[in-house]
């Protein structure tokens, strides 16, 4: 799709649905939000500036390549899940440290992994439903 | 400690997870490996916990017990843990030594851990919802392994493998709905307690929808059609994986729901599953002397022994019990050791068509002893371990009067040495068909796991008093409820 208007407010929505997406992340502890809903609407903004600029465009903002997201993001999950081991609880038991003032529990890790995790399988499916639609047109 | 019980869900996890992150082929191929023999390890840590100490429960993220998330081990799941950390050990050895450049490219190793993963979370569980969930990660990891690399034979297998799969998960579905909006529970210790409160007309309805969901996992009469359409389709480090294991989910979890919650009307209930006990181990055995290609052949096999583990549950007594758990654990082995030979067999002729094969016995007389090890383990013939778990069996049915069932588990011991016995004359003694290239590639590796599962069906069969012992605890434990129960609800908080 080449056209100017969308060229230019997508490159303003990318980052406003990007801070959205973050947005929805951290408020999702007590309230509507998380980490599935939140990297739903980061991979909205992928999927709008893959089709304004283009698939090669998209993928240079990625600091990986999605699959490998998928990775890391059940790793951090895993990670928050194993931290009460060092407390002698049960795998998954909820720890809660203070850091500066905030709390930050290992909820919000395995909803940052969730994240990362949503995020990198829809990017994926939605990088190689967009390339096969364009080889398909070529050849 | 409770750390134990969960360690055979977080190695496969933990190492699938590593495969994903690093991604390099050399890196995942050790690491499934030492995946594999870490869950070994963990489960046979488990399994000696709970021999010493009963029934191990832990209430993962810290939630008292009929709400949170239930993890236990008795010695059934323990049992089950253990093979299944054999089967990977041996199916890792085998997928190492084949070096399958495309399917390691596309996810092998990452997604045969979240295989594992899957198969010992249902055996874990606590809990009837928490079981389909673990069913589910399971399938998904076998949907995509079954059409990983994407051949033709594949994709149909495939096709028919996720109609079957999607329509049994529905009636699980359905069936676990149904029972909360009766009882109001879901942990099974929970809901073994409330069980006496519902109507029971509705009880066998919901005991027969759960049949239903299980059987067409298990493979059982009427529902087989599935597995020898799918089962043969992907390469043999892949279908062996699921022989060994996936029938045998559906197998546990029929024992767990059978002796755990649906003991009410054990003349129908169990009644009925001796009589599909019967017609799974004939007809099983019968489309297997018909087929003419081994892999397909060995899938009618898996599904007619299917049988006799459900011939003990049937019979409900606990030498009954403690033969089908044995002899799942002696399945596991045998049939995993058979797909995998079937496997070598194909890299050394270039088929598994019986017809075209032949002349091994002159060629690799060794092979022909490692064929036939396993073999007469299936067959039921001593010193193997399929000669205790069949002898149990039969011990148990004539000691409940179940005379007709002990002739078909008996007959089918008989067609069984048939089978195994045409296909030795066809591989081994019949001359080649034609003149047979060199095999391509080296063969060395992919013989280790065969012998070394060979040599464990013959080393149970020869001290089977461990395991026979083991089984024996699981029965008591499955016959008397109450220590599950005490061990889920009565845990510590």
């Amino acid at each position: 799709m080449n056209t100017l208007i969308l060229k230019t407010t997508s490159r303003f929505l990318f980052t406003l649905l990007l801070l959205l997406s973050v947005f929805l992340l951290l408020r999702g502890h007590n309230e509507p939000g998380g980490g599935f809903i939140g990297a739903l609407v980061a991979v909205g903004a992928y999927a709008l500036f893959a089709l304004a600029h283009g698939l090669n465009a998209a993928r240079k903002l990625l600091p990986l390549p999605p699959l490998r997201l998928v990775g890391w993001g059940l790793l951090v999950a895993l990670v928050s899940a194993l931290v009460a081991f060092f407390l002698d609880k049960p795998l998954m038991t909820g720890v809660w440290f203070s850091l500066f003032g905030v709390k930050i529990g290992t909820p919000v890790v395995f909803d940052i992994g969730v994240y990362l995790t949503v995020f990198g399988a829809l990017l994926s499916a939605i990088f190689g439903l967009e390339e096969s639609a364009h080889t398909q047109e070529g050849s | 400690m409770s750390w134990l019980l969960v360690l055979p869900l977080l190695i496969p996890l933990a190492t699938g997870i590593l495969c994903l992150v690093l991604a390099s082929r050399p890196a995942q191929r050790v690491l499934g490996l030492v995946g594999a023999l870490s869950l070994l390890g963990s489960a046979l840590a488990l399994l000696i916990q709970v021999n010493a100490r009963g029934i191990q429960a832990v209430q993962v993220g810290n939630w008292p017990a009929p709400f949170g998330i239930t993890f236990v081990a008795d010695h059934l799941s323990a049992l089950m843990v253990l093979i299944t950390g054999v089967v990977a050990v041996a199916v890792a050895l085998y997928a190492l030594a084949t070096g399958d450049e495309l399917r390691e490219h596309l996810g092998y190793y990452p997604l045969s851990q979240l295989l594992l993963f899957g198969v010992n979370g249902a055996f874990l569980t606590g809990d009837l919802f928490n079981l389909y969930v673990w069913f589910e990660v399971l399938l998904l990891a076998s949907f995509v392994l079954m059409i990983l690399g994407g051949s033709k034979a594949q994709l149909t297998g495939g096709v028919k493998y996720f109609a079957v799969s999607l329509f049994s998960s529905i009636l699980f579905l359905v069936a676990v709905g149904l029972l909360y909006g009766a009882t109001g529970a879901l942990n099974m210790a929970d809901l073994a307690t409330r069980m006496g409160s519902v109507a029971p007309g509705l009880l066998t309805a919901l005991a027969m929808l759960f049949l239903g969901a299980f059987g067409l996992k298990a493979a059982v009469f009427p529902f087989f059609f599935w597995l020898p359409a799918s089962y043969p389709a992907p390469p043999v480090m892949i279908s062996a994986l699921f022989a060994g294991l996936l029938t045998k989910v559906g197998v546990y979890a029929l024992i767990r729901v059978f002796t755990l919650l649906f003991t009410q009307d054990v003349g129908f209930t169990h009644g009925l599953i001796l009589w599909i006990a019967g017609l799974t181990l004939f007809l099983g055995v019968l489309m297997a002397l018909a087929q003419g290609e081994l892999r397909r052949l060995l899938s009618f096999q898996l599904v007619s022994h299917i049988g006799y583990m459900l011939m003990g549950l049937g019979i409900l007594s606990p030498l009954a019990l403690t033969g089908s758990v044995f002899y799942a654990l002696n399945h596991m082995i045998v049939i995993a050791a058979l797909f995998l030979l079937a496997g070598l067999l194909q890299r050394l002729q270039g088929t598994t068509v019986l017809v075209r094969m032949g002349g091994l016995y002159r060629s690799h007389p060794w092979l022909a002893v490692l064929f036939l090890l396993p073999a007469f383990s299936l067959a039921g013939l001593p010193p193997f371990s399929g000669f205790w778990a069949k002898f149990t069996l039969v011990a148990a049915g004539l000691q409940a009067g179940q005379y007709a069932i002990v002739t078909v588990a008996l007959l089918v011991g008989l067609l069984t040495l048939l089978s195994m016995g045409l296909v030795f004359a066809e591989v081994f003694w019949k001359d080649a068909p034609q003149a047979l290239g060199q095999a391509p590639g080296g063969w060395g590796g992919l013989v280790v796991p065969v012998v070394l599962l060979a040599v464990l069906t013959l080393g149970i069969g020869l001290w089977a008093e461990p395991l026979l012992g083991l089984s024996q605890a699981a029965a008591r434990e499955l016959l008397e409820p109450g220590r599950y129960i005490e061990a889920v609800l009565g845990v510590s908080r």
